[in-house]
């Protein structure tokens, strides 16, 4: 018989280039994605060493950290300006295709490789940026590199890896009305801390994952990284064949009919064993805010923040409270807030979009909060507009901006300001990370809607009557 | 790369866990398009208040750390995004290595590619060295290729790293100069 696999093994053996004892082995990359933060000194590394882009048709570009999000005829930050023109000039020396900040497919970088089918079940897909994980969603191997590995995977298409352990997170059960994907990923993280999974592969398993859309896919494989995963994934379906049938990079036809065979062979075999295995119930987590500043400090709606004499690092909680303007024990239903992100690569697409204007359809934001809609790619924002989503959210009192990372991390001018405190649909809370003594809590999309109405947190449920 | 066999330096304690590369290299800092220069922004926020003074509060701005070339962190140092101008920026500044319980994985290869010796230690040994740099100075001895810390009463402590890393660390070999002696079998892999 032969010995059952799991996907991660499976993609893994496949790609080996070359293996020897006692080193790494070298893995074959089959699509490289490229932005204009990490990459210019990757570039510049292959000029001074006279080297060529080995395969500029495996290797896709646009921008997306420093772009503006209005207008974006003047770009008022020199630095900027120069950052996005070095990409263009990088890309046309070496014959890439670059999506740029005016072409129809220029968006998040792991917003538009899903929607322009270059992300595919089965591929290695490197980006040089940590949330390169969002791609095994599909069921592909997908992990954030620095720029010395970005100028490596240009030279070779290839890179040097170890092979990780493998770690299933089983979800059984299912997610109540109300509770998302992020939720989900919020809760495992809050319950197993942010380094569960260094040096692992995750792959998300069970009941409650098959039942996610891809779009809720994408989000917990967002935020693998955030668990300190390597990366992770989840094994293809019907759903994720159908998600990419018709897309731009995708064959047609019998060419597809094969792939998409291939494509499910890929899910891992029934008896195959991982390294280490964590079971999560779907049906206990509740709708989630994070109060501190890593992804980690989080609980549920209903709770409150932690008292000093029940946490082991007292230290790490002290500061995190300090500078999140927070008492101990205090719940999370009396923060206020004054700024809304919906946006970033963890929830920018066109689902989440539609359910958070489900919440905020007819209401108006509190005079308190300024809050910002920043779709994930020019595409989704056309789509969008062609269901009426953006009159929907400026009606209410949202501003509707252009696609890019935004207010995420705050490269552009979507900065919240020193003191502020956002209720933001992106990935991580870090000291600064939306602008320097900005403070973040992480939600959904639906959460960080219905926190824009009331100014405040409340649980989504409370408007349960147009969740669906 | 520049090789990197053996290594003399004063301890800087950061006794912080979870030290993400957003406090290591902030995000404005981000937008240069050069690899060099990233030193004077290390730590940029808890280095600097908002009008840009040094915060006295910060142990790096302790004039007693002002040399210091080796760095003491909790756990899980530099989560988080995957910007290689984190190790630029402590390489930069000084450092050479880090010594901490545990990386995060891309931090740690990130790095190993710039020539700074990331070295998993346990936390008890890490406590002590923690605690004696902060009451008074602690310089370390870093023997990369007997894989050992010594302190000055020359007591060795031996650490793990990987041998293939090891090797280029001792060498500061080009990564990319190693792979092109296998592009043989690139193209052979990309030719089936």
């Amino acid at each position: 018989m032969v010995q059952p696999k799991t996907i991660i093994e499976k993609i893994w053996e496949k790609h080996v280039v070359h293996e020897e004892e006692g080193k790494p082995d070298l893995l074959y990359i089959d699509l490289h994605l490229v932005h204009e933060v990490t990459s210019p000194q990757a570039f510049e590394g292959l000029r001074m060493n006279n080297r060529k882009v080995r395969r500029p048709d495996l290797t896709y570009a646009t921008m997306d950290h420093n772009v503006p999000t209005k207008n974006r005829d003047v770009i008022k930050d020199q630095v900027s300006q120069k950052q996005m023109e070095t990409l263009k000039k990088n890309c046309e020396e070496n014959g890439i295709t670059l999506a740029d900040m005016n072409n129809p497919n220029q968006g998040i970088v792991h917003v538009i490789g899903p929607e322009l089918g270059l992300t595919q079940p089965g591929k290695t897909i490197v980006c040089g940026d940590s949330h390169t994980s969002t791609h095994g969603a599909f069921g592909a191997l997908a992990f954030g590199i620095g720029t010395s590995e970005v100028e490596h995977v240009l030279a070779t298409q290839s890179l040097w890896q170890d092979r990780p352990k493998t770690l299933n997170v089983h979800v059984e059960g299912g997610l109540g009305t109300g509770v998302t994907a992020k939720d989900l990923i919020l809760a495992i993280i809050a319950k197993y801390g942010v380094r569960f999974g260094t040096g692992h592969v995750i792959e998300f398993t069970g009941e409650a994952i098959r039942n996610l859309s891809m779009e809720g896919r994408m989000t917990v494989c967002n935020m693998s990284i955030e668990a300190g995963a390597r990366a992770g994934l989840i094994s293809p379906d019907e759903k994720t064949v159908d998600y990419l049938k018709g897309k731009k990079h995708v064959p047609e036809g019998e060419a597809f009919t094969e792939l998409a065979e291939q494509w499910r062979e890929l899910a891992t075999d029934e008896g195959a064993v991982y390294d280490k295995t964590l079971t999560i119930d779907a049906d206990e987590v509740e709708p989630q805010v994070t109060w501190g500043t890593n992804p980690g400090m989080g609980v549920p709606v209903s709770g409150r923040t932690p008292g000093l004499d029940e946490v082991e690092d007292v230290e790490g909680v002290e500061r995190a409270l300090e500078y999140m303007g927070l008492e101990e024990k205090q719940p999370i239903s009396s923060i206020g807030i004054d700024h809304v992100f919906i946006g970033s690569c963890t929830n920018s697409r066109l689902s989440d979009l539609k359910k958070a204007a489900a919440i905020v359809q007819g209401k108006q934001v509190n005079e308190n909060v300024r809050a910002i809609v920043v779709p994930g790619s020019f595409s989704t924002k056309l789509q969008a507009e062609k269901e009426g989503l953006d009159t929907i959210f400026k009606q209410a009192g949202f501003e509707w901006r252009e696609a890019g990372c935004s207010m995420c991390l705050a490269m552009n001018d979507d900065i919240v300001p020193p003191g502020g405190r956002c209720a933001s649909t992106s990935n991580r809370n870090f000291e600064g990370r939306q602008g320097n003594g900005a403070r973040t809590h992480l939600v959904s999309p639906e959460m960080a809607a219905a926190a824009a109405i009331e100014g405040q947190f409340v649980d989504v449920r409370q408007f349960a009557g147009v969740l669906n | 790369m520049e090789a990197i066999q053996e290594h003399t330096g004063l301890v800087y304690p950061l006794n912080r866990t979870n030290v993400d590369t957003d406090q290591i290299i902030p995000k404005q800092f981000l937008k240069r398009i050069e690899r060099s220069g990233f030193g004077q922004f290390l730590f940029y926020h808890w280095r600097f208040d908002d009008d840009g003074n040094q915060r006295a509060d910060f142990g790096l701005n302790n004039p007693k750390y002002e040399n210091a070339t080796i760095l003491l962190a909790g756990e899980n140092f530099g989560c988080g995004s995957s910007r290689e101008h984190a190790p630029w920026a402590l390489l930069d500044y000084g450092f050479r290595v880090i010594i901490a319980p545990s990386f995060a994985d891309i931090f740690y290869n990130n790095a190993l590619k710039n020539g700074i010796i990331p070295i998993q230690m346990d936390q008890e040994q890490l406590d002590k060295w923690m605690e004696q740099a902060e009451h008074s100075t602690l310089t370390l001895t870093v023997d990369l290729e007997n894989q050992t810390v010594k302190n000055t009463e020359q007591q060795a402590v031996h650490f793990d790293i990987p041998a293939y890393h090891k090797e280029k660390l001792l060498n500061g070999w080009d990564e990319i100069a190693l792979t092109l002696q296998h592009e043989d079998k690139i193209e052979e892999y990309e030719n089936v």
